[in-house]
């Protein structure tokens, strides 16, 4: 068996999976839930100035017959009064001393109410603390949340404010709502920041009622701008989260990894781009705490099989992987194969191929079945027919390289190799 | 051993004529089926369906919430959309040709899709489809069955005014009269036969029968065009000793009792011996059975081989534990007091492939015999053949013979069952549209 604990800044967890600062950690009797679903940590919902919410919250994107592909919320930070999270959150650390405990903050905009409710959250006993830079609703106009994220002076200087108090770790969270995380990461870290994470949510519309012509959610008549979430925004997660493992100034600090995690799977790809942990939201407010079951058994699972034996031995490994384009081998060229035994005859990847790709694929018409056959010498590699095929390995992609040796952009064009050879 | 009716509970009735293949009961459950559609491109089912129905665009639009699009699509290609999700072979067209066959998987419910889609559209009387401006062409046709609403139905649309004659009372021909209750109801084909009236231009004389009391010639003399879509007749004789003998009945009549009279009032035997394996045969041995039959026998000459049923139907037939003997053929009716008492079969052996390419049944020197205290004969139905000799059309032993749907007879064309002998509902709406289109060229070449 694998090990799965995780140190995150010296806090520790029995596994990697923390719960995100949102509604499932707003309150004692969910964490007291999460934790005993098994949850490694939470960061406790975003403790400030006190907030009223407005009625309905929440909207969500469907996609082909499947519910809450991607998630959208206007909720602001705790509803909740300061001195009962505050306690509740003693009492949590109390039940379940093994667990990681993280509280999100977001203080008034001056130095004294950050110093303030610093001072108010070590002194439960909590581990550590996570600035909420990233909040994209409600918050901003106050100059707070989001406001913060996106403009580097203003975070490098809350980042300071925090660090002159702090004595626990300082995680600061950042918001995607930006041309690049780069710079807010940069200056937090640059200011004294223990860690980072990444992403909070993004700023979004999910649809629109076609009867009522009022947008999602609906609040009296009207709408606003919510975060959206969910499985859908995990690749601009993933994206971001490269750019802060890759940035030489950001790569200093550990990450925690946010975004559309729903699994094991999903967690493992944002720790192998160089998150330390993964925090969760989305998919555990759409199934329940209990997702962490397999979480847990199928990272231990995959480390076993692949001979990792801590967190460690993986995380950052596709780091340099994503390189810039110009990087790339030019001489690579794979083109794809159809397992005539295994094809269905759907016609999906001819279609695709014919309508909106390269016309690789040739069709022998049948009644009722077709065979499809690729045009080897038509066929670019573009990976679309084995993307769109329903059926596990019937097309696959087989290598057949130009030339042996790897040739980049720059070479190609210094060499004057031809354009047009295809 | 009487035949009786009343053999049962309304409840037991109810229970047993009630839907085989219910609807989705939920939108939930439409869209959860729709989307495992894998949207095909050039789609084995909708190559397989004698209508060429776009399956995949009209399942598509179940998905998209655009269900009176889904609806339209199915009718433009089959008018009678909603009665073929009922009773439509599926096992051996659309559903049958389904890729997820191929991967062992259990193939989209297209007709239940299409069922969904349909009875929506027939249910909130959506008007999908907008007659052109009458012409001022009149068109005949006879038989108000699946081939002449079809047909009916695309000449009103071009703005063609249409007369159907029909010798019955209701329209929908076998889809009304000739299928097992349990499939279709008669109040729903009469749902459907109004839904294809509400486009206008098309009516329905009930009551008037070919040959009785209308003619061809008056038919040619008062219309521009006249299309024949009457069907097949009385069953085929079985021509064995003791035929006559009361006890004796056809599978289209005991059938059109099952649906005209009331469950209740229909009689049936204890013990009921059915001639045949083809769809009707099917219909009548497990209708039989539901009316309380106590033991209900299929005999066939030939084997599962040869069968023109389903094995989906002879799976509903061994369900309602109906027995089967294959390689029997009847040799004569016995009969006890003017009643049938006996059936006795000659034991047959498959010989050399016949005309149909299946191996034809040879008769052995062994009978074997059956208590029964009725037989209904389903050996195929016979053509209007003294019909259509009155009347000079060419024809091959009563089957109307066609050139492109047109007969022998100028401005006279045919299509459905009359031509081809009895096919299946879908292959007669498909021979409707034919003639349609034909007629609409012929105008324009006259």
């Amino acid at each position: 068996m694998a090990d799965i604990t995780s140190n995150f800044l010296g806090i520790k967890s029995p596994n990697p999976f923390w719960l995100a600062s949102a509604p499932p950690t707003d309150k004692k009797i969910n964490v007291l839930r999460a934790f005993e679903a098994g949850w490694g940590g939470v960061v406790w919902k975003t403790l400030g100035s006190q907030v009223k919410n407005v009625s309905s919250r929440y909207s969500a994107v469907d996609y082909h017959g499947s519910r809450v592909m991607g998630f959208n919320n206007i909720e602001l930070i705790s509803d909740r009064p300061l001195d009962i999270n505050l306690k509740e959150i003693v009492e949590v650390l109390k039940l379940f001393p093994d667990r990681a405990m993280v509280v999100s903050l977001m203080a008034d905009n001056d130095r004294k109410s950050w110093h303030d409710i610093i001072a108010k959250v070590e002194d439960t006993g909590a581990h550590g603390l996570e600035l909420n830079f990233g909040c994209p609703h409600g918050m901003t106009e106050r100059g707070m949340g989001a406001a913060v994220g996106q403009d580097p002076e203003i975070a490098r200087m809350v980042v300071e404010w925090v660090m002159e108090k702090a004595t626990i770790p300082v995680i600061t969270k950042l918001t995607p709502n930006v041309h690049s995380v780069v710079p807010t990461g940069k200056a937090a870290v640059e200011a004294g920041t223990s860690a980072l994470s990444l992403i909070n949510t993004i700023q979004s519309v999910t649809g629109i009622n076609l009867d009522t012509l009022v947008p999602n959610p609906y609040v009296a008549g009207k709408s606003v701008f919510g975060g959206y979430c969910g499985p859908a925004v995990k690749p601009i997660a993933l994206k971001f989260l490269t750019t802060i493992a890759q940035d030489a100034t950001t790569s200093k600090v550990p990450v925690s990894g946010i975004g559309g995690i729903s699994t094991w799977k999903d967690a493992v790809e944002f720790m192998l781009l160089g998150a330390s942990n993964v925090q969760v939201c989305t998919a555990a407010m759409k199934h329940g705490f209990r997702i962490v079951e397999d979480m847990c058994e199928g990272l231990n699972n995959w480390m076993d099989e692949k001979g990792f034996k801590t967190l460690d031995d993986f995380i950052g490994k596709s780091v340099n992987k994503i390189v810039h384009w110009e990087d790339l081998d030019i001489n690579y060229h794979h083109i794809a194969q159809i397992d005539q035994t295994k094809c269905i005859h759907c016609g999906l990847c001819y279609i695709a191929c014919e309508d909106t790709s390269h016309q690789s694929i040739n069709l022998d018409f049948g009644k009722p079945y077709n065979t499809y056959t690729i045009k080897d010498e038509e066929c670019v590699g573009c990976n679309l027919c084995e993307l769109v095929c329903p059926v596990e390995n019937c097309i696959t992609m087989v290598e057949h390289r130009v030339a042996p040796e790897y040739v980049n952009w720059i070479d190609y064009q210094k060499l004057g190799l031809p354009l047009n050879d295809h | 051993m009487p035949i009786e009716n009343n053999r049962l509970t309304s409840d037991q009735y109810q229970e047993n004529f009630s839907d085989i293949h219910p609807p989705f009961e939920t939108k939930e459950a439409a869209l959860t089926e729709a989307n495992r559609c894998l949207f095909c491109y050039d789609a084995p089912c909708m190559k397989s369906c004698p209508t060429s129905i776009n399956v995949p665009k009209f399942i598509k639009q179940i998905t998209t919430d655009n269900v009176k699009g889904s609806a339209h699509t199915i009718f433009e290609s089959n008018i009678l959309g909603a009665g073929c999700s009922r009773v439509c072979p599926v096992e051996k067209l659309c559903e049958g040709a389904c890729v997820y066959n191929l991967m062992d998987e259990t193939p989209i419910h297209i007709a239940k899709l299409q069922r969904y889609s349909t009875e929506m559209a027939l249910e909130k009387k959506w008007p999908l489809f907008i007659r052109k401006p009458s012409n001022g062409k009149k068109v005949a046709i006879v038989g108000a069955g699946p081939a002449g609403l079809s047909c009916a139905h695309v000449l009103s649309r071009e703005g063609i005014d249409v007369t159907v004659y029909e010798k019955e009372s209701k329209g929908g021909g076998l889809m009304t009269y000739g299928i097992a209750a349990y499939k279709v109801t008669p109040a729903f084909c009469e749902e459907e036969v109004n839904y294809i009236l509400s486009i206008g231009g098309i009516e329905i004389k009930y009551n008037h029968e070919l040959g009785k009391n209308i003619t061809l010639e008056e038919l040619q003399k008062n219309y521009d065009a006249v299309y024949l879509g009457f069907g097949v007749g009385v069953a085929r004789q079985l021509n064995i000793p003791g035929e006559e003998l009361e006890g004796v009945v056809d599978a289209i009549s005991f059938i059109y009792d099952v649906r005209t009279k009331g469950y209740e009032n229909v009689p049936v035997g204890d013990k009921v011996a059915v001639i045949g394996m083809g769809m009707t045969a099917i219909d009548a041995a497990t209708q039989a059975r539901r009316l309380g039959a106590k033991e209900v026998t299929l005999v066939y000459r030939r084997t599962q081989e040869e069968m023109p049923c389903t094995e989906a139907e002879l799976d509903i037939a061994m369900l309602d534990e109906c027995k089967i003997i294959w390689l029997a053929a009847p040799k004569e009716v016995i009969g006890g007091g003017g009643k049938v008492v006996k059936l006795v079969c000659s034991v047959m052996k498959l010989g050399e492939p016949d005309a149909s390419g299946r191996r034809s049944p040879v008769e052995t020197d062994e009978t074997l015999t059956l208590d029964v205290d009725m037989v209904i004969k389903a050996a195929g139905q016979i053509p209007f053949t003294e019909l259509v000799n009155k009347n000079s059309i060419e024809n091959a032993n009563g089957k109307i013979k066609i050139n492109n749907t047109a007969t022998n007879i100028k401005g006279v064309f045919a299509g459905g069952d009359c031509v081809n002998g009895g096919r299946e509902v879908v292959d007669a709406v498909q021979a409707g549209k034919d003639g349609a289109f034909e007629i609409l060229k012929y105008f324009e070449e006259l």
